[in-house]
């Protein structure tokens, strides 16, 4: 991504533009349009161009998957989403570029949602554009509304890349990634980027060529022709600022969001440049891009493997510099600047001229379908628009942004000190002068040079010109298209906000294990180096979608599981069978163990089992296995778990209604315990305490008329006081449960007893379980701070003056060592502990929570809990909670191939030494993280494998081993490990990481060593793997370049950064929370999904917004989603036909915030959007209470809270200023 | 009062009191030399037909260290409205309400033949009766369903008014809370963790009178009820049903194991609940146990079956490990329950030992029974368990509670206080005393040693009356009026006396010790008395008021803990019963007899009946045996054969 913001890179383009003439390889000629170009081609080639050439090369194939991603992402990533984060920096400047990158974004972004007015000028231009674009750009923004249908172009992509490739070097691997996962291809792009390292050369000359060198005169064409473009379509109609601007803008955006999406396209079309004319149908959408591209290519070209084109001076720019820069910003976003190019552009003439004409023609195309699109064609381009957008998200945003940016960025901006802020004051039109001033930079870099500095530095770094999450993610779901197989090592899977199926071939489904790096670095050394994180999410109950199989079970017989003789490694696909079949070798430990006779087969003539493709752990990722008595506890068939209901009964819980509401419920609930098979009454047992600061046994035997009482008060040395009859079977007691049930309310319906007890009460359910020796859950319903005399009594610590001192972690503490010993017991017996808590006041969740912490259960929190507006969501939860798949009494035990070793575990368990993972209870929401560490070196060859193996008891009381095995590649270079990363697993990793140091560090340590680690994260590669670019440009890997504002929404997350309102109870249950999250709960935590509800349309969701004020309009409707909340936001001017659709009261007035459900109104709108919320809420593991905002309300306030884009209360940076602090701190690590 | 004897019996009749010598030796000197020492069985709650109970308070003497009581031989100076203590002299001036007093209107504690008296006390309020249920549930089917009925049956005996309350334990003990709508409740706790009543009374929230009670349906109830003693009126049928439930302890007992039965805390909770709801009022803690305590304190063998229940082997050799701790834990528990007026009843049914060692304190210092039988469901429980429901002719219960036994003396002018928890019309103490008067400051000829037993106690009316008992007797020089003395020798009384003696020395010293002892007493009371030759074996002849004396000692042994329990508790007759066994013969020779304990008496034609207290032996002649086997009783002509062989029965 060509973030480039920092108008200030402008001033460096100058500089950097001849630097990056220099790196342009022998791209000087280019460096203007070519370079230009090829460097925004680069980037967005880049990662086209990767695919071809230098990925290619560097065997992307294995990255296939990435190329996927690639393909969406690829601008970004592939280049390494070079952002200029010059903007903020170094180079206030810079932030001019951005303006212009930004207007265009706004635009985009606007356009479609919220920004209504600057939308639509770009936004009509752009439709036009889009559709152009769409078969170029397509690929690339098509993003949105037009991706998927471009996505059908993508062959044209592939087509584009293999010729490309073909151009460049050999297309086969293009193709390879082409058609498919072209993706990888695309990935390639980025790695292309990365090539610049490595194989630049190659890439140069393959991309390079394409984008740059080569291409580069194409590419100049094709900026040309996008200028041309302009000229002719946009001119018309925006031709005063959109067409211009619009154009100069989004070329220098388009060219940052084209390059990205474009990139592929534009690589395509790069390549195609070159053969552009062949291409051009499809290459030249792309192209258009390209044009940008050019521009951009200065970033993309830096972003993108194109270092070579990138470092053509432009690229860079365009790429990583999106902010920054100011001179990449010309190039890029800000670099739009570089102008150069938009001179090229502006002057469409000139670029043309300046570009390479020819491509222009392509160029144009796609060009044209971005800017023009968005100026000029409005309404179709708004697709183009968001496609650009998509593509580079920044592009497309910047495209149109851009155009709005510049109105409204413009102020932002830093006012560039040239031309570049003029333009934007002035208008679209100076914009395009910026544009054309890039074009300037690149062909009449002297010029530009100065020029378009300045106005970057006027301007501040454009929101839309930063990476796009929504792109992304847009991306990722346009190129998702087919059932992700598992079978080929070292390949990402999409996105977990993408839809897809998932078929095991190998290695286990992305829904049970996801990694940060498919391609883990060969040595200890590089991974050091990267800081990286390596680390799986495993998710090892996980429920898979109706249409995948849930794991086969093995039944290996009385001997148990086929296991490696030395490390145990249970029999997977990973094992070579030798001698014929009588032996195998174990792939982990390479030791050679017999096979069993009963268990012996034939090879064929590879060498595999003649069977393999008949049993599931030796063709499977993931399967079990029927254990035998040899893996019970105490080498004894369990018993069937228990259930136990444990409930809070004193003043305040029956006051507040919660003791009816949870006897009421228990009973129906009682039906739907667990089970395996639906067909059979579940065998799990229940049993019923209640409690306030004695402990109420009930026993409910089947054979008693009435239920009896059992008082334990002796709460100092908990027991159980009887056996037969607590633990009962549903059916068989069913009459005394219900009766027990009714009577609870009643019986204590008029205590006044206020003080509970705590500690002993998880004692009785472990006591319990104890005498009836089995395993189970206790379910407890718990209100207040558990003051009265008995074990585990606490006191009130909550003292905020600490927060914020070195003291504060001691809040996260539990208080009293009482609680851990007591969860090692109940680990021990495997009683797990789900915890419900309705406070009105501090409770002290940090202690409370150390029970069901350590034994794999949950806290639920109903702060303030009122019946009438917590029911429903304490109920949902309560039923998930209850029926929900879960295991008993497990341990797991992660195996690694030699030369890495699991190191480190989060999530909700106990563990008593360094390898076992005991889980009292695992139920199919818990994540496990588990990070990797090098003990020896890793060989590319083989890869590194590791086996998750969880040894467990089923709701049936079945014994079983549940095995999910992982093999990914690794890595000598540095860039395929950034070209194999998944940010939204290495988020998962950091924020749990993070969220366990805030118990023995200071809170601003914690933040410190995060982004301090990111920093060096990015650093590393923009050191290794970026072409050479000016210091001033930011340079994000196409994989991560969504690392920066991922992590700063972890910064800003309540527990590292809690605002004023946030109670320490809060940050507790948040920080534990989290810790068992996987990737998809972090992801949608951490950045929320913020829908506009303009039209619904059944089957698709509408294209999420960014969460920021900005993209809010005033007249919409927006549903924003966190995992734990669900707000409906509305405007205070909004449609009227939307509230009556919606509320069925016309007026905004009469709408009440109160309400926690929509009113069921017989019109397609509100069906579809209680379709909408019910599926969302079907999605998480936790009820959302749907709470409606209206605009400018006080309640809005926690709405904004989860605008994380945007500046926090309690003092979170935006996401702008992060980026460039980060890229602050990047350029002084690279000092 | 024509003879010592007569004199003896009318005494008892009317006051309930022996003593071992009716002429005291005015020197303690003297009285050293007597060998047995002066003392008295008293029972105090002798039942008397023709005692009215007096209603209004007794009258007492003035001076703090005396409060004699007004009595029979105070010295009464009618003009002046005046009374001089007979014990320490001090004159006393009449309440106001006697001012109408003279010598032909004298209030009843003045006349003569109420040296006994009883008063009953206005003041205060009434206190109910407490019968708290401590039931073992370690035991067959058989014997629980046997024991619930018991139960049941006893609870339709008890006045209505009467609190119950209800604790069962096995592996844990249960309190019981009575009178729940719909679901029991009952309050659970560990059998093997001891609580002081303190924290029993917050665990069972009855932290205060007012504060417990706002919870649940009981709240109204009258002050004293809490939740877990309620009249029975208002709950029997809850408690029957709650009875009826009872069921064996469900926890699992594997083989080769005892039942975990927590007795110890079981006792110590039924004493903490009434230690903290009613303190010195009267209440009787029943428990009814089928086996040892087997775990936690008080324990007296571990649940290993292979290990048995120590002997008194073990105990002789110290080896009874858990002994001396279960030991201590009961004395405290009945120390606690008799500081509060409160009785423990122990029944004991089972075939093995049951502990009664460790745990006889309890009765034995609340004034309670102990009742050892095989079997809950055999006749000697169940009509044992019905004799102590028995009523008097009033349909008052024959048995009293939370007794103080005041002893006001001449000479010493000391008084001494007891508390006897429980009491009935047979309780009999023996009380020792010591003449302190110096061998050389005699007593004046003609002069009486007086003796005021003031024994205050809660009727099972709920009324608290005051019994005074006031006697007195001749002081007689030892020197010059040894025949006199000798002829006031009660050898009856003398031998139970020293029998008790010699029991509290048993528990106190060594066994052989003590026979030793009692052989050494022996021989020093046939010097003093014995009238014989020197050196001439045959000479030897005691008065016939020594004559069975020397015979009772002999039978005198180191029995089970049991025996010794009703010994130090039985009456005169009961205890000599025990002491020396009674053999009647019955035969058609004439009525039944008395015959000597010798295998002289056994005869072809007679049947024999020895009673010995606790077990009744019926033997029958050889002809006698031969004739039942015949069937001669089943025919008619022999009815008077059937007789015979019913009479023993009766």
């Amino acid at each position: 991504m060509n973030v480039n913001q920092h108008t200030p890179m402008a001033p460096p383009y100058g500089q950097p533009q001849p630097g990056y003439g220099q790196p342009g390889y022998g791209q000087p000629n280019y460096a203007p349009l070519d370079g230009g170009y090829p460097a925004p081609y680069a980037p967005h080639n880049g990662p086209a161009s990767a695919y071809h050439p230098g990925i290619p090369q560097q065997g992307y194939s294995s990255f296939t998957s990435f190329p996927s991603k690639a393909m969406a992402a690829n601008p970004i990533s592939d280049p390494c989403s070079p952002l200029d984060l010059g903007p903020a920096r170094g180079p206030p400047t810079s932030g001019p570029p951005p303006v212009q990158a930004a207007p265009q974004y706004n635009q985009h972004s606007s356009g479609d949602i919220q920004n209504g007015p600057p939308p639509v000028t770009q936004a009509p231009p752009r439709p036009p554009a889009s559709m152009q674009y769409n078969q170029g750009g397509v690929n690339m923004s098509a993003q949105q509304p037009s991706f998927p249908q471009h996505y059908g172009p993508p062959p044209t992509m592939h087509q584009v890349t293999n010729q490309m490739t073909g151009m460049h070097i050999s297309s086969g691997p293009p193709t390879p990634a082409g058609p498919g996962y072209a993706p990888p291809p695309s990935s390639q792009p980025p790695t292309s980027s990365h090539y610049g390292g490595t194989p630049q050369p190659s890439y140069s000359q393959s991309h390079p060529p394409a984008s740059s060198a080569p291409s580069q005169p194409p590419p100049s064409s094709a900026p040309a022709v996008s200028q041309q473009y302009y000229p002719s379509s946009a001119p018309p109609s925006q031709q005063p600022f959109n067409s211009l601007p619009p154009t100069s803008q989004q070329r220098f955006v388009s060219p940052v969001q084209p390059q990205q999406t474009f990139p592929p396209s534009s690589s395509s079309s790069y390549s195609g440049p070159a053969p552009p004319p062949t291409h051009t149908s499809s290459a030249p959408v792309t192209q258009p891009q390209q044009p940008f591209l050019p521009p951009q290519p200065p970033f993309s070209s830096a972003p993108s493997g194109q270092p070579p084109a990138f470092t053509a001076g432009p690229p860079p720019p365009t790429q990583g510099s999106f902010p920054l820069q100011a001179p990449p910003p010309s190039s890029q976003p800000g670099s739009f600047p570089p102008p150069g190019p938009p001179p090229s552009s502006v002057a469409s003439g000139q670029y043309p001229s300046s570009m390479p004409p020819p491509p222009q023609q392509q160029p144009p195309q796609s060009q044209p379908p971005p800017f023009h699109p968005g100026p000029p064609p409005p309404q179709s381009q708004m697709p183009p628009t968001s496609i650009g957008q998509s593509n580079h998200q920044p592009p497309g945003p910047q495209g149109p942004p851009s155009p709005t940016g510049p109105l409204q960025q413009p102020p932002l901006q830093q006012g560039m000190p040239t031309g570049y802020p003029p333009q934007h004051n002035g208008a679209f039109g100076q914009v395009r002068s910026p544009q054309p001033g890039y074009g300037g930079p690149y062909p009449g870099q002297p010029n530009y040079g100065a020029p378009a500095p300045a106005p970057q530095a006027q301007k501040r770094l454009d929101p839309d010109a930063i990476p796009s999450p929504i792109q992304v993610i847009e991306d990722d779901k346009a190129k998702t298209n087919e059932p992700f197989t598992t079978g080929v090592r070292g390949q990402a899977p999409p996105l977990v906000t993408t839809n897809f199926q998932v078929k095991d071939q190998g290695n286990a489904s992305p829904r049970f294990v996801r990694c940060t790096a498919y391609n883990m670095p060969c040595t200890a050394d590089m991974a050091k180096q990267s800081q990286v994180p390596l680390a799986a999410v495993i998710k090892p109950l996980a429920t898979l979608p109706p249409d995948e199989t849930p794991p086969y079970v093995v039944d290996h017989g009385e001997g148990g599981p086929i296991r490696c003789n030395r490390c145990k490694a249970y029999m997977c696909p990973y094992m070579q069978f030798i001698e014929g079949g009588r032996r195998f070798q174990c792939s982990f430990c390479s030791c050679v163990t017999e096979v069993p006779p009963h268990y012996f087969q034939h090879l064929d003539h590879t060498g595999k089992r003649v069977d393999c493709y008949d049993r599931p752990e030796l063709s499977l990722g993931s399967y079990e296995f029927l254990a035998t008595v040899d893996y019970c506890k105490n080498n004894k068939i369990p018993q069937p778990p228990a259930f136990i209901f444990l409930i809070d009964v004193s003043y305040n819980a029956v006051k507040s209604g919660l003791v009816s509401i949870i006897c009421q419920e228990l009973k129906s609930l009682l039906d739907h315990l667990p089970r395996e098979n639906p067909e059979i009454d579940s065998v799990i047992r229940v049993g019923f305490v209640t409690y306030n600061k004695v402990l109420h046994f009930y026993n409910v035997k089947a054979s008693l008329a009435q239920p009896q009482m059992l008082v334990v008060s002796d709460v100092s040395d908990m027991f159980v006081p009887l056996l037969d009859g607590f633990l009962v079977n549903v059916n068989e007691s069913r009459q005394v449960i219900e009766s027990l049930l009714d009577q609870i309310p009643e019986m204590f319906a008029d205590t006044r007893e206020t003080e509970t007890v705590f500690g002993p009460v998880i004692q009785a359910g472990l006591e319990a379980l104890k005498a009836a020796d089995c395993a189970g859950k206790l379910f407890v319903f718990h209100t207040s701070l558990p003051i009265a005399e008995a074990p585990g009594k606490l006191k009130n610590r909550e003292d905020k003056k600490l927060i914020g001192t070195d003291k504060e972690k001691s809040l996260f503490q539990p208080q009293a060592g009482f609680y851990n010993n007591l969860a090692k017991e109940c680990v021990t017996q495997g009683c797990c502990v789900d915890l419900f808590l309705f406070p009105n006041q501090y409770v002290d969740v940090a202690t409370l929570g150390v029970v069901p912490v350590s034994t794999g259960g949950s806290i639920y929190k109903y702060t303030y809990f009122q019946a009438q507006s917590d029911q429903e969501r304490f109920l949902n939860d309560l039923r998930r909670d209850i029926q929900k798949p879960v295991g008993f009494d497990a341990v797991m035990r992660v195996r690694t191939s030699t030369g890495i070793r699991a190191t480190d575990f989060y999530g909700s368990f106990f563990m008593n030494n360094t390898t076992d993972v005991e889980l009292a209870g695992l139920d199919c929401d818990k994540a496990i993280t588990v990070e990797f560490k090098h003990d020896d070196k890793l060989s590319e060859e083989t890869g590194a494998l590791m086996q998750c193996a969880v040894l467990y008891t089923s709701c049936s009381g079945q014994r079983r081993l549940r095995i999910h095995n992982m093999a990914v590649n690794c890595c000598s270079q540095l860039a395929d490990l950034y070209r194999n990363c998944e940010t939204d697993t290495i988020i998962n990793f950091l924020s749990k990481y993070a969220f366990r140091g805030v118990l023995n560090n200071p809170t601003k340590a914690v933040r410190d060593t995060l982004v301090n680690q990111c920093a060096q994260i990015l650093a590393c590669y923009r050191k290794n793997c970026a072409s050479p670019s000016s210091a001033g440009q930011l340079i994000l890997p196409e994989c991560m370049k969504l690392l920066p504002v991922y992590l700063n929404c972890v910064l800003k997350s309540d527990v590292l950064l809690p605002g004023a309102d946030v109670s320490l109870d809060d940050r507790a249950y948040l920080r534990q929370l989290i810790s068992c999250m996987d990737v998809a709960e972090t992801h949608v935590f951490f950045y929320p999904r913020l829908l506009p509800l303009v039209k619904l349309e059944s089957g698709a969701l509408p294209v999420a917004v960014r969460d920021s004020e900005e993209r809010l309009s005033k007249g919409g409707v927006y549903l924003l989603e966190t995992g734990l909340h669900l707000f409906l936001w509305v405007g205070a001017s909004v449609q009227q036909e939307l509230l009556l659709n919606i509320f069925g009261t016309p007026s905004f007035g009469q709408i009440d915030s109160s309400m926690t459900s929509l009113p069921v109104l017989e019109n397609p709108f509100s069906q579809r959007l209680r379709e909408i919320i019910e599926s969302f809420r079907a999605q998480r593991s936790r009820y959302m209470k749907l709470v409606v905002v209206k605009q400018e309300d006080r309640a809005e306030l926690m709405f904004k809270h989860f605008l994380v884009e945007d500046k926090s209360a309690s003092g979170g940076a935006s996401y702008v200023d992060f980026l460039c602090h980060m890229h602050k701190e990047i350029r002084q690590l690279l000092s | 009062m024509a003879t010592f004897a007569e004199y003896i019996a009318q005494n008892e009749e009317r006051d309930g009191i022996r003593f071992s010598w009716n002429v005291w030796p005015s020197s303690r000197l003297e009285a050293t030399r007597m060998v047995v020492p002066v003392g008295a069985l008293f029972t105090p709650l002798k039942e008397r037909m023709d005692l009215p109970p007096i209603q209004y308070e007794p009258v007492l003497c003035s001076r703090a260290t005396c409060r004699a009581v007004l009595n029979p031989l105070c010295q009464v100076d009618y003009r002046a409205k005046l009374w001089a203590c007979n014990f320490c002299y001090q004159r006393n001036q009449f309440p106001p309400s006697y001012a109408g007093i003279s010598e032909v209107n004298q209030p009843a504690e003045l006349l003569p033949h109420f040296s006994t008296i009883e008063y009953v006390v206005q003041r205060g309020p009434q206190m109910p009766l407490v019968f708290l249920y401590v039931v073992d549930t370690c035991m067959d089917d058989e014997d629980l369903q046997a024991l619930k009925d018991s139960l049941q049956m006893s609870l339709s005996l008890l006045p209505p008014t009467t609190l119950v309350g209800l604790i069962t334990f096995g592996r844990m003990v249960q309190v019981h809370e009575l009178g729940c709508q719909g679901i029991s409740k009952s309050y659970v706790f560990r059998g093997t963790k001891d609580l002081s009543a303190k924290q029993l009374q917050e665990m069972l929230g009855l932290a205060k009178p007012s504060a417990g009670q706002n919870r649940g349906p009981q709240g109204a109830a009258p002050p004293p009820t809490n939740r877990f003693l309620q009249p029975v009126q208002k709950i029997d049928m809850s408690m029957m049903d709650l009875l009826s439930g009872l069921q064996r302890d469900p926890w699992p007992v594997t083989q080769g194991k005892r039942p975990l039965r927590s007795l110890g805390v079981a006792m110590s909770i039924a004493v903490g609940l009434l230690e903290c709801t009613f303190p010195n009022a009267g209440a009787r803690i029943m428990t009814f146990i089928g086996g040892p305590a087997t775990q936690g304190p008080g324990m007296v063998v571990g649940d290993e079956l292979k290990t048995p229940i120590r002997s008194w082997h073990d105990i002789e050799k110290d080896n009874a490990k858990f002994m001396k701790k279960a030991t201590k834990h009961f004395e405290s528990l009945a120390n606690r329950a008799a500081a509060n007026g409160h009785i423990i009843d122990i029944y004991a049914c089972a075939l093995d030992q049951t502990g009664l060692l460790e745990m006889k304190c309890c009765p034995n210092h609340t004034g309670g029974y102990m009742v050892m039988a095989d079997s809950f469901n055999t006749a000697l429980f169940n009509q044992t368990f019905q004799k102590v429901f028995s009523k008097d002719v009033q349909g008052s219960f024959r048995m009293a509670f939370s007794g103080t036994l005041e002893v006001k003396e001449i000479g010493t002018g000391g008084t001494s206080q007891w508390k006897i928890c429980g009491l009935d019309p047979s309780t009999t103490l023996a009380l020792y005393f010591e003449i302190v008067n110096q061998h050389n400051a005699p007593i004046p000829q003609g002069g009486r040693g007086a003796i005021q037993f003031v024994t205050q106690y809660q009727h099972s009316s709920g009324q608290r009356r005051i019994r005074v008992t006031t006697t007195a007797r001749n002081w007689a020089d030892a020197q010059t009026q040894i025949q006199s003395i000798a002829a006031s020798f009660d050898q009856e009384a003398a031998a139970v006396l020293m029998a008790r003696l010699a029991v509290y020395r048993a528990e106190t010293e060594e066994g052989p010790d003590v026979l030793r002892w009692l052989d050494r007493q022996l021989i020093r009371l046939c010097q003093k008395f014995g009238d014989y030759h020197k050196d001439d074996p045959n000479s030897f002849r005691f008065s016939e008021t020594f004559s069975l004396y020397p015979q009772c000692s002999t039978t005198v042994q180191t029995r089970a803990s049991y025996y010794r329990h009703h010994f130090n508790r039985q009456d005169l007759t009961q205890a000599l019963i025990m002491i020396q066994p009674v053999l009647y013969a019955y035969s058609f020779n004439g009525p039944p007899e008395p015959v000597l304990l010798d295998s002289s008496s056994i005869l072809p034609d007679r049947i024999l009946l020895m009673d010995t207290f606790f077990q009744i032996l019926i033997y029958h002649g050889e002809t006698v045996a031969q004739w039942r086997k015949a069937g001669y009783q089943n025919m008619p002509e022999y009815a008077n054969f059937q007789k015979l062989l019913d009479a023993p029965q009766d």
